[in-house]
């Protein structure tokens, strides 16, 4: 547990020298404008398009971050050969593995907690004070934030035993075709043969759902998320999240550095 | 037979390459060598001979395709094993955005130390390697140099019992390389079992109990640099100064002149008659010493030796 520890704080620390948080500020300045420019613009949809749009720049800066920060965790220390020394000291691989993992988990919650922090000061600015209903937006967050967990996982494994190019194209794939995993499972109407339909039908299951992070449309107009949805969100992420880190350990556990 | 600090059995590593990796190189063969507890054992070869696969091997960086190892008498697999080893890797690269105290602070956190003793440990270290005054300087400000004391400093951290080597003088400076020399020398009177690679001799010749000589991914000789070189065999050198008429000495034809001073090389049995007829001469006999031939000729030797029968494998195409 302590080699964990050590290596996702100094995980953390890497994305905070680094200047990744700094993204923080392209975000304060357009929840800023979109408060300044939503109130001119739109009136009585105010709150729906500060909501709308806090909540899709989270999520898009946080899976930018999640891919090329999640493919770079092993790749770059491969490439700079930093990981040398320390896999000489009294560390596993599969430690080394899940450190970095909890060290950009932890990067992506300081972050979005921020931008969500940013994202109330901008609905404060439209309409006070703010309404119970307004913690819904919470709930999103943390379901974004499960969602961008499963990313860095993804990335993780893809970096273990591809090139960084490959990696970020196979985990941006996976996140676009996991949008429309449930799509693939309710295909109908299409002249499609058994066969494919059964195919496309066990690829849909195999694929992370991401819609079962997605309750934009319910918070943004203020209604609430079910507790049964958010619980079975989460065991969905972590027990995902727990397979695609065992498989990529197995694969970096063999890997020979160069 | 008591046990060796490091046991290397039938060592061998093959790397797949080609088309779809289905031709395969091997990079080092069926190694079977012993380092022995307290020496210090130095690991010659030139570039691409294996040594780095070697030290690769033993840090469990890469996998062997055959073969076993143990240090201190764990399995190379043992990750406990590691608590005892300190490893300097081959140009030596570390986290940029952290300072030396910070970088060393966060590898002796995975050896368990206490904050008091790895903030003593770090400091010691620090001055050990001559960082003291950069030590709050990010790495990314680092020359080479500098870099190789870090790796030297985190390598020797946790004060462990075997230290692994890739190339320590790489990149330093003479000044550099005689503090790198002295903390070698340091470490085996401590006791400790030193094994470095290197391709630069004179380094190995100075520092090493016994040596291994690593070419085109094979052992081709081990022992005290002393050992391998046939030292019988090379004759005497003469060192003299002769002013004036030197008459018909003949030795003369066969001397190198700079000045007034002569040096001539002569076997052994013709030494005594040759210093008589100096003296007869009137020539100031400034020294006399066995020619010894360097480990350089040794090991130039075999790697010509090694250029010869790969390019007569090319020719006979087997």
């Amino acid at each position: 547990m302590r080699n964990i520890q050590t290596v996702a704080a100094n995980t953390f620390r890497e994305a905070v020298r680094d200047r990744v948080l700094y993204n923080l500020v392209f975000f304060a300045l357009l929840m800023m404008g979109a408060a300044i420019l939503v109130g001119q613009i739109s009136i009585g949809i105010e709150q729906d398009m500060i909501v709308s749009l806090g909540l899709t720049a989270i999520s898009a800066v946080g899976i930018l971050i999640a891919v090329f920060l999640g493919v770079a965790l092993v790749s770059k220390e491969m490439d700079k050969r930093t990981l040398y020394a320390l896999l000489a000291k009294p560390v596993r691989r599969w430690e080394f593995l899940l450190g970095k993992f909890l060290g950009l988990v932890m990067t992506l919650t300081v972050n979005t907690a921020a931008m969500a922090a940013g994202l109330y000061l901008a609905l404060w600015t439209v309409k006070h004070p703010l309404l119970k209903s307004d913690a819904y937006i919470l709930v999103a967050v943390y379901l974004i934030l499960l969602k961008l967990a499963l990313i860095v996982a993804l990335a993780l494994l893809f970096s273990c035993f591809t090139t960084p190019f490959l990696a970020i194209l196979f985990s941006a794939g996976i996140y676009v075709a996991g949008l429309f995993a449930a799509d693939l499972r309710t295909v109908h109407g299409v002249d499609l043969d058994p066969g494919t339909l059964r195919l496309m039908r066990g690829i849909s299951y195999l694929l992370p759902n991401f819609q079962n992070f997605n309750v934009m449309g319910a918070v943004v107009h203020g209604r609430g998320v079910p507790g049964v949805f958010i619980w079975q969100a989460t065991l969905y992420a972590l027990l995902y999240i727990a397979i695609v880190l065992t498989g990529a350990a197995v694969v970096f556990s063999r890997r020979n550095l160069k | 037979m008591p046990q060796g600090a490091i046991e290397i059995e039938n060592l061998s590593k093959e790397y797949p390459f080609g088309f779809l990796h289905l031709k395969r190189k091997k990079s080092l063969e069926d190694l079977t060598m012993r380092v022995e507890d307290g020496e210090v054992f130095g690991f010659l070869g030139p570039n691409g001979a294996g040594k780095s696969t070697t030290i690769k091997l033993l840090m469990r960086l890469i996998f062997p395709s055959a073969g076993t190892a143990r240090i201190l008498g764990k399995s190379i697999e043992d990750v406990s094993m590691h608590n005892s080893i300190g490893y300097l890797p081959e140009q030596p690269y570390f986290y940029d955005y952290l300072t030396a105290q910070e970088v060393l602070d966060y590898f002796a956190r995975f050896h368990g130390l206490t904050a008091g003793d790895r903030a003593a440990r770090v400091q010691a270290m620090l001055k050990k390697v001559g960082l003291d005054t950069a030590k709050k300087i990010q790495l990314r400000k680092y020359s080479k140099g500098m870099l190789q004391r870090v790796g030297l400093a985190q390598a020797i951290l946790h004060d462990p019992q075997v230290v692994v080597l890739d190339e320590p003088m790489s990149g330093l400076d003479p000044l550099g390389r005689r503090e790198v020399r002295d903390i070698i020398l340091e470490l085996k009177r401590e006791g400790r079992t030193v094994l470095f690679s290197t391709h630069v001799l004179s380094d190995a010749e100075m520092l090493c109990d016994r040596v291994g000589v690593i070419v085109g991914g094979r052992l081709r000789g081990t022992g005290a640099p002393a050992e391998l070189v046939d030292v019988k065999a090379q004759g005497m050198e003469i060192l003299f100064e002769l002013s004036g008429a030197a008459g018909n000495l003949p030795l003369l034809a066969q001397a190198t002149r700079t000045g007034e001073r002569y040096r001539v090389q002569l076997p052994e049995t013709e030494l005594y008659a040759a210093l008589d007829a100096l003296k007869a001469a009137g020539a100031r006999i400034m020294s006399v010493a066995q020619i010894k031939p360097t480990l350089e000729e040794y090991f130039m030797h075999l790697v010509e030796a090694d250029r010869a029968q790969a390019s007569a494998v090319e020719v006979s195409g087997k």
